[in-house]
């Protein structure tokens, strides 16, 4: 049975223009020690399925229906007594901007202390000895001095540090990582990234790597799920999706990207347009305005998630491209 | 060397903070040549956006000289400076921020034409209307529009418009796709590229992402904490890097690729304060080359191949 | 030029999220029509058919509501309705004058002074600041006391004087928020004047705040008068101010509640409109509320 098993999911968010929705039936699973990545563009939907996985939805604003499982408890319309529990011992967040997720006005020691103290129960002195501990874990220098420091005295890369050590202050079995180096500049993302690697191997511990930058999946992941429009469209082990991938919005995706490898002035294969208004989905598949291979079908007609073959690599796609380009 | 168009000699800019002075940008010289795109490249708080608001002296620099076509920019002054400023035009990060939320979307465009009267009536509209088809936005269907109506990409492409109004010779793009996503990035980038043959541009690009600057840029100089470390054609740069700093910085880059070489060197550490800046070279405190040498004397640039200067005591040799 | 026309295909699938046109309320309208209502009776008072306020009826004081005094007379037998009407001139003319005094010299020092920074910032600021902690209402009784005799004029410029450096901060603050702006710098990039980016691009932007401070500004002042009235400090009787007759009731509120209850009433309703309105014309025109 795998850690984490998503059936169904959808989230519908209630804004002033209508009903958006945000997630529309994803499945996905995580197996122990596996690393999931999830890549899409700005209102794919990516973020939204990571708050509904945690039980993080805003309750007024949206709802969410189908099954959220981790080790086979259920997340959808658990209690919230329920979600704490879990919070504090199976599942953690990393956020994208390290200043929202820490309290501006409180020493970072004492937040990762009360973290223990209300999550394990453990006393002042062992809190205050296994903060400072987990603040080495995660590369804090001087992790004493640190103990002390405001949020605000330290720099972006510490700040996540500080995220980061707090997420693990549980050993939770599942971490859910939203665009954790977004905000970073390269140098201290390489440095992020691999202290999560690292962390993970020896912790055993899994997660959801969630990120717009196909960089950050392609070599620190071991299935992705491309998104697009609140589905997932393309979904396999890393390196299938990445060398094999079906979907024709996969492709554009990895070609509009610039590279460092490419010569200066290559000129960039543009994906024309504009991603959908999730208000207005027509329908048939959604990327068919702006995909190249088109067919009159695809605009009446949605294409399901299916998986062609023996493998695992599942595309939604009508015209699926040619192994191999 | 080829004909020079903006020149920048040991400029400096420095700000006050609390009883002391920070120096954001310390000591910068480079030439962009005309039609050329030099990319300029650095992790933040490095001064490179500083640096392209010095040139245009949107903030005010306290040493040294600009000069475009020969003209000293840093000491020209009201309706001089005014008119220089328009041979060079600028693009900021945030579209949505860069255009004013209650204009209508000709009249944004159209706003250099009125500040200078330089087109009227029939002949203004027709250029507006040239200016956003060039740009990819309808003029009829959305000409009228108010500019918060507008996505991202698509408040980047009415900036260039309006930047291009007054046909600069100069365009300064100061992270201008990092607030875009991939897809939308690269029609901007392709359009940039279109644009510049067209209107006959020169183009500082300034940025962070290494692959977006490699891929728009004929040279690329690097800074590090106030200074350029390295200035070279953007291939040889990519593919030799000769100062150490540039190494790390390119072996943090991130490919799109699962079988791209893993387990490159990571740089450990962060930029010291520019409060207090390490003496000699800037980035001696982080760099595993250090020698006693690199703390007492800031290394000067020099010349290791054709246009490819690195500032180090110690540069890396051309192992390829 | 054909590689040019390339990039427009690329927009072709442009969508507007325009935000759904939001309405205003009927309660905004009712307020604005209430209001102009008011204003329209201060202006026309003296063509319409009412009562002369200062006639003395002795043979109807204190009377109660009626065909003949709608809202009843006062102790001196004087029409309330007709001076509730006439009494709007003053008060709402001390709320717009003094305001477009204080509008007049705070606003556009506030703008220049977020716009300019520099020296001229922290001089005006200070100065500004200096006024601000001098009790501003003790100024304006201390100065009217002492110069008599009272007049109209006299009152809108001394409190429309020391609301300045209350009007100048609220702008100040508004423009400095707009001042950051990449558009701004983008203008001043393109050659605008000083004047120009003022006038264009921070003047429309810094409206809506304005407007809604300047609406209970006029509000606040309304009340002013009243506690100067109160004072004995407003126009001199038997000129009727709302103030005026609030105060003249007092001692025989408990023979004529009448008396007091409906200039009251007016002020009360003049100042909630004021309060919805701008409220609501704040919300409306916020750019940023309207993303989201």
């Amino acid at each position: 049975m795998s850690l984490l098993d998503v059936q169904n999911l959808s989230v519908t968010l209630h804004t002033p223009h209508g009903d958006l929705p945000a997630v529309a039936d994803v499945s996905l699973s995580v197996g122990a020690e596996e690393t999931l990545g999830i890549v899409g563009e700005s209102g794919s939907g990516k973020t939204m399925l990571a708050r509904s996985i945690m039980g993080l939805l805003p309750r007024a604003r949206a709802s969410a229906s189908g099954s959220v499982k981790l080790k086979g408890v259920e997340m959808v319309g658990a209690r919230a007594s329920d979600l704490r529990r879990l919070w504090a011992t199976e599942v953690a967040m990393i956020f994208q901007d390290p200043m929202t997720a820490l309290n501006p006005v409180m020493r970072v020691g004492r937040q990762i202390d009360e973290t223990l103290r209300v999550r394990l129960g453990l006393s002042r002195s062992a809190a205050r000895a296994r903060a400072i501990e987990l603040l080495e874990m995660v590369g804090i220098p001087s992790p004493e001095k640190r103990y002390a420091a405001y949020p605000g005295q330290l720099s972006g890369g510490m700040r996540q540090r500080v995220v980061i050590a707090m997420a693990l202050a549980a050993s939770p079995s599942l971490i859910l990582a939203d665009e954790p180096t977004t905000g970073l500049d390269v140098t201290i993302q390489a440095q992020i990234l691999n202290l999560l690697d690292e962390l993970q191997a020896r912790l055993h511990t899994s997660m959801i790597l969630i990120t717009h930058d196909l960089g950050v999946v392609a070599t620190r992941t071991s299935h992705l799920a491309v998104m697009y429009a609140g589905r997932i469209v393309e979904t396999g082990t890393t390196r299938d999706v990445f060398a094999r991938h079906r979907m024709p919005y996969t492709r554009a995706l990895l070609e509009s990207s610039p590279r460092v490898s490419n010569p200066a002035h290559t000129r960039l294969t543009a994906i024309p347009g504009r991603p959908p208004n999730l208000l207005r989905l027509g329908e048939g598949c959604a990327f068919a305005p702006r995909c190249g291979f088109a067919s009159e079908r695809c605009h009446r007609e949605r294409p399901e998630l299916s998986v062609p073959d023996e493998s695992s690599h599942a595309f939604a796609c009508f015209n699926p491209l040619e192994v191999g380009r | 060397m080829s004909d020079v168009l903006l020149s920048v000699r040991e400029l400096t800019v420095s700000f006050p903070h609390g009883a002391h002075r920070v120096s954001a940008v310390a000591g910068v010289s480079f030439d962009v040549l005309r039609g050329e795109t030099l990319g300029l490249v650095g992790e933040s708080g490095c001064g490179k956006s500083t640096t392209g608001k010095a040139l245009m002296r949107i903030v005010e620099p306290t040493g040294g000289s600009v000069s475009l076509e020969g003209v000293e920019i840093t000491t020209a002054s009201g309706r001089a400076l005014r008119q220089l400023r328009t041979r060079m035009q600028m693009i900021f990060q945030d579209p949505i921020s860069s255009l004013n939320p209650r204009r209508r979307v000709r009249d944004i465009v159209a706003e250099p034409l009125d500040c200078w009267k330089s087109a009227t009536g029939s002949e203004r509209d027709a250029l507006v209307s040239t200016l956003l088809n060039q740009v990819g936005i309808d003029p009829v269907a959305n000409g009228t529009r108010y500019a918060r109506e507008f996505s991202g990409g698509q408040c980047q492409r009415i900036s260039i418009a309006r930047s291009l109004a007054m046909r600069p010779q100069l365009l300064i793009c100061d992270e201008m796709v990092s607030a875009l996503d991939v897809s939308v990035q690269a029609q901007i980038l392709n359009l940039l590229e279109d644009l510049k043959a067209e209107y006959g541009l020169t183009l500082l690009f300034i940025a962070h992402d290494l692959a977006v600057v490699k891929n728009v840029s004929d040279r690329v100089a690097v800074m590090y904490l106030g200074t350029i470390c390295e200035i070279g054609p953007a291939d040889v740069l990519y593919e030799t890097p000769a100062h150490p700093y540039t190494k790390f910085l390119l072996s943090a880059a991130l490919e799109a690729d699962p079988d791209a070489p893993q387990n490159r060197e990571v740089l450990q550490g962060e930029p010291p304060s520019p409060l207090d800046p390490p003496s000699g070279c800037r980035f001696r405190t982080r760099c595993p080359l250090a020698q006693e040498r690199c703390a007492l004397e800031a290394p000067l640039a020099r010349e290791v191949s054709a246009g490819h200067q690195v500032a180090c005591h110690f540069p890396l040799a051309r192992t390829t | 030029m054909s590689e040019m026309t390339r990039p427009a295909t690329e927009t072709e699938t442009t969508e507007f999220t325009t935000p759904p046109s939001r309405s205003l309320g009927w309660l905004f309208w009712v307020c604005v029509g209430w209001l102009g209502l008011n204003v329209l009776g201060a202006i026309f008072a003296s063509v319409l058919p009412l009562p002369d306020p200062l006639y003395q009826n002795y043979m109807a004081i204190n009377a109660s509501p009626s065909l003949h005094h709608l809202l009843g007379t006062d102790d001196l037998g004087r029409d309330i309705f007709s001076r509730i009407v006439f009494g709007s001139r003053v008060s709402i003319a001390v709320g717009v004058g003094s305001m477009i005094i204080g509008f007049g010299i705070g606003a556009p020092l506030g703008m220049l002074a977020a716009y300019r920074r520099g020296r001229l910032d922290a001089i005006l600021t200070t100065a500004m600041y200096v006024f601000l902690a001098f009790p501003a209402i003790v100024a304006v009784i201390a100065v009217l006391s002492f110069w008599t005799p009272r007049a109209l004029a006299k009152i809108i410029l001394v409190i429309g004087l020391a609301s300045v450096p209350l009007v100048y901060r609220v702008i100040r603050t508004a423009t400095m928020a707009v001042a950051t702006k990449d558009y701004v710098v983008a203008a001043k990039v393109q050659g605008a004047t000083d004047r120009r980016i003022l006038v264009r691009e921070l003047l429309p932007n810094i409206a809506p705040v304005g407007i809604s401070f300047l609406l209970v500004g006029i509000a606040t002042v309304v009340t002013l008068e009243g506690a100067l009235a109160f004072l004995g400090l407003s126009v001199n009787p038997p000129t009727p101010s709302w103030g005026n007759m609030i105060n003249e009731s007092r001692t025989v509120m408990s023979q004529n509640p009448w008396l007091v209850l409906f200039p009251s009433l007016a002020m009360c309703l003049f100042l909630l409109c004021l309060n919805f309105i701008g409220d609501r014309l704040r919300s409306h025109f916020d750019v940023t509320e309207v993303k989201l």
